[in-house]
């Protein structure tokens, strides 16, 4: 046989294997969460540790507790490389899966979870974008499958002005003041874009925003700018490989670095690293504890790495994404246990979590129990509040380690809930949907 | 044994210039339609649909887009990527102005709003050949993509720069948006597919098609027996353009819903152009087998794991999935560097033989 022949031979088998994709049957008492990650292409570096969180997570509560309520957790990763089309598949392949279907997806990319937003509703299946995806969301009225809590980008921004002003000395000290957005130029980095703005007018500080295009490893031009116009301060909203390139662009120009806040998605190990010992003094938002001195840690380390801290470490334990997954993975497993207490204690569908995240009431005595008290802030989701606007707080790279070096700074509500429901109503009226009612 | 065309004969012009002459080939044609048309929409899953199917219609709409241009008219582009994002784009505009248009409709207006952009970005091709026009095709698909995310009247304004699909309906039955079906989806998809596939074979077995090859073969002899190269390439790149467009609106409206300029980003304009070459440059069906491969192959791979039942580190799996990937194209290319059409015609040449093969 030669080799003409064995590959028209092969090129027929192939053709007749691609009928027989199908997905693997899981067992029927469990549930299962499908997990979108990225642990290869370009956004590796941020998506491995925040994949390694909801792994360990859901390790931990099938290790310690048996499962949700006793009913044992079934997850499955596919991978996306951050990039849309590739989401969209993983999503078709996981919805119909397990013996109930999918819980809800937590998509990590802002471009995915626009894809998905449609498809949710459709589909019965929740979409829990924990501070991304579209802001706009958080109006429960519109989106009713859609969460966002516990804070969107918008109220990001708003917190950061508000962060500016208390160091400037005065919300009245910000008019006049030049302010830079540093943004990665896709759907998830002009999010922020218009509650600057609308703040910039209110408080006359100058506002000027700059692009930079994907990935974002070649930044020269955007700092030179930066240079040229000495900005007071600057915002960014970077992811992968963008963030690390920024503050080294910056340290060059040396600009202060105390003066230059990421937010939430610009702000973890992997991000200042790679700048060495001139991205001391960064800034970056947060709404979660960084390290790993919670409680929640000690049991991830005794339940799933049976004590072997350095294993543990290996996979990221108490990186700021890495933590972020863990608070996102408990969100995801506190609402799915918020329904099955009302509908019981078994493997429950899209639509039952749904109900669970809208009835979703995290308090502080709950994270106590979950070991996670001061890890990050109680949340209680309403109808229409899908977001609650939670409040962020600034953290600060030493060189070392981050640390908290803010209060909790409340996000302003009067600027950003008006804007939200605006956008939510555009949207309803382009989609042609029927706002249901929340009272 | 079954395929010869001994004791077969022609006796009118009609069936002497038919697409396929032999009824064999036809018979294989009709059944392929039956299966496509009506075996696949009732037994396939939704995740097949979506995330297989559909994509591949979506690209061979684009491979034989470029493959008119690249293969018959001899003229490369990089700027498919950028044709496309002008169909999605203006579709979507178009039919949030005019919300009562037919869809169809909006899809034709945009192909052209598409084919008048590639006449634009087709000038160079008057001037320069080759490596060179590649270049100047890039420019096209970066000063779109660039376009579409910079000016917000392309997106109505709305923050994130996200264009979504709204619902639109024909017959009665919800054809985009998230509410319609896939199954509705696929069949919108193939109609189109079908129809402007017809349409391409039949263009480049006619005397359009003739001047394109006669223009790739050497211009200046084609120029010398009469054929203006003026406008032979300019319409080579207007309707390569339009196919383009109506796959750009074909992504955003039948495949993904909801989409921003990275959904057109140069390695579409490069995906595309794999897919011409592997599957055979100046062949429709090339197009075709190009797009499957490209978009089924990795699809297969993702899943064979699974299917073998084999537990894997999903990010070992994906590296895996493309080396493999990679390693067929080398593969291949050695195997026929003419590409699948060619192996399909070396397929035809022996079964005509079998089962006695000299």
């Amino acid at each position: 046989m030669n080799i003409k022949k064995l590959t028209i031979a092969g090129f027929g088998a192939v053709a007749a294997l691609s009928g027989l994709v199908t997905t693997e049957a899981l067992a029927q008492n469990e549930q299962f969460i499908p997990m979108l990650v990225y642990r290869t292409g370009p956004y590796a570096p941020s998506g491995i540790p925040v994949a390694n969180g909801f792994r360990d997570y859901y390790t931990l509560v099938n290790n310690r507790d048996g499962g949700i309520n006793g009913v044992k957790i079934a997850f499955e990763e596919c991978e996306t490389q951050y990039n849309t089309k590739l989401g969209v598949e993983c999503y078709e392949k996981l919805k119909n899966s397990g013996p109930t279907g999918a819980s809800l997806f937590n998509p990590y990319s802002t471009g995915i979870t626009y894809q998905l937003i449609p498809k949710a509703s459709v589909d019965k299946v929740p979409i829990l974008s924990m501070g991304y995806g579209q802001t706009a969301a958080a109006d429960g009225r519109v989106f009713e499958w859609v969460f966002n809590f516990p804070t969107t980008y918008w109220s990001q921004a708003s917190g950061f002005v508000r962060y500016v002003a208390q160091q400037e000395g005065g919300i009245d000290k910000l008019k006049g003041k030049k302010i830079v957005h540093v943004y990665h130029n896709s759907a998830y980095g002009k999010e922020a874009n218009p509650t600057l703005e609308a703040l910039a007018e209110k408080y006359g500080f100058e506002l000027t925003l700059l692009a930079v295009d994907h990935p974002g490893q070649e930044q020269k031009a955007t700092w030179l700018q930066i240079r040229r116009l000495r900005p007071d301060w600057i915002f960014m909203s970077g992811w992968g490989v963008m963030n690390q390139v920024a503050i080294k662009e910056a340290a060059a120009i040396q600009f202060p670095m105390d003066h230059f806040v990421g937010n939430w998605w610009s702000g973890s190990d992997a991000d200042v690293v790679p700048a060495g010992p001139a991205a001391a003094g960064y800034k970056s938002a947060t709404f979660h504890g960084a390290g790993d001195q919670y409680a929640i840690h000690k049991d991830i380390i005794k339940y799933v790495y049976n004590g072997d801290y350095a294993k543990a470490k290996e996979n990221n334990l108490g990186e700021v994404l890495y933590n972020r997954g863990v608070v996102n993975a408990m969100f995801g497993v506190e609402a799915i246990r918020t329904a099955m207490n009302k509908f019981g204690n078994k493997p429950i569908t899209g639509e039952q979590v749904r109900w669970g995240l809208e009835n979703l009431n995290v308090t502080d005595a709950r994270l106590e129990q979950l070991g996670m008290k001061g890890f990050t802030r109680p949340v209680q989701v309403s109808c229409a509040d899908h977001e609650t606007g939670g409040p962020i707080i600034i953290q600060q790279w030493n060189g070392k380690e981050f640390n908290m070096v803010s209060e909790w700074i409340p996000t302003m509500r009067d600027v950003v809930r008006p804007m939200i429901e605006q956008t939510a109503a555009e949207y309803a009226k382009e989609n042609n949907i029927q706002p249901r009612s929340c009272t | 044994m079954f395929y010869r065309e001994a004791g077969q004969f022609k006796t009118s012009y009609q069936s002497d210039q038919a697409i396929l002459p032999i009824p064999q080939d036809r018979w294989f044609l009709f059944a392929v339609l039956l299966i496509a048309y009506v075996v696949i929409p009732t037994t396939t899953s939704e995740y097949m649909l979506q995330a297989v199917l559909i994509p591949f219609l979506v690209f061979a709409m684009a491979a034989i887009g470029l493959n008119l241009l690249l293969g018959y008219a001899g003229q490369l582009s990089l700027g498919t990527g950028g044709f496309m994002a002008v169909g999605a784009y203006m579709t979507y505009k178009m039919t949030t102005a005019w919300p009562d248009m037919n869809i169809i409709v909006v899809f034709m207006l945009s192909g052209l709003c598409a084919a008048g952009v590639g006449i634009i970005f087709g000038i160079p091709s008057l001037r320069i050949k080759g490596f060179y026009l590649a270049v100047a095709t890039l420019a096209a698909q970066f000063f779109l993509s660039w376009m579409f995310n910079k000016v917000a009247w392309f997106y109505n304004y709305n923050p994130s720069g996200t264009i979504t699909a709204p619902p639109r309906t024909m017959f009665g039955h919800i054809i985009t948006g998230p509410e319609a079906t896939a199954e509705t989806r696929y069949m919108v998809a193939l109609i189109l597919v079908t129809v402007f596939a017809l349409i391409a074979k039949n263009l480049v077995r006619g005397r359009v098609g003739r001047s394109w090859m006669a223009i790739r073969d050497m211009d200046i002899a084609a120029e010398i027996i009469g054929f203006k190269p003026y406008q032979t390439k300019l319409l080579a790149f207007a309707i390569s353009s339009f196919y383009c467009g109506i796959a750009g609106a074909m992504t955003l409206f039948l495949w993904l819903g909801s989409v921003e300029t990275e959904a057109f980003a140069i390695n579409i304009s490069f995906q595309v152009l794999f897919m011409v070459i592997i599957g055979g440059l100046g062949s429709i069906l090339g197009s075709f087998l190009g797009a499957a491969f490209i978009t089924l192959v990795p699809v297969l791979l993702t899943n064979t794991p699974h299917l073998l039942g084999v537990q894997m580190a999903t990010d070992l799996q994906k590296h895996l999935e493309v080396m493999i990937f990679g390693g067929l194209i080398i593969f291949f290319l050695i195997v026929e560097p003419h590409g699948f059409a060619r192996l399909w015609q070396i397929a035809k040449e022996k079964l005509r033989r079998w089962p006695f093969p000299y």
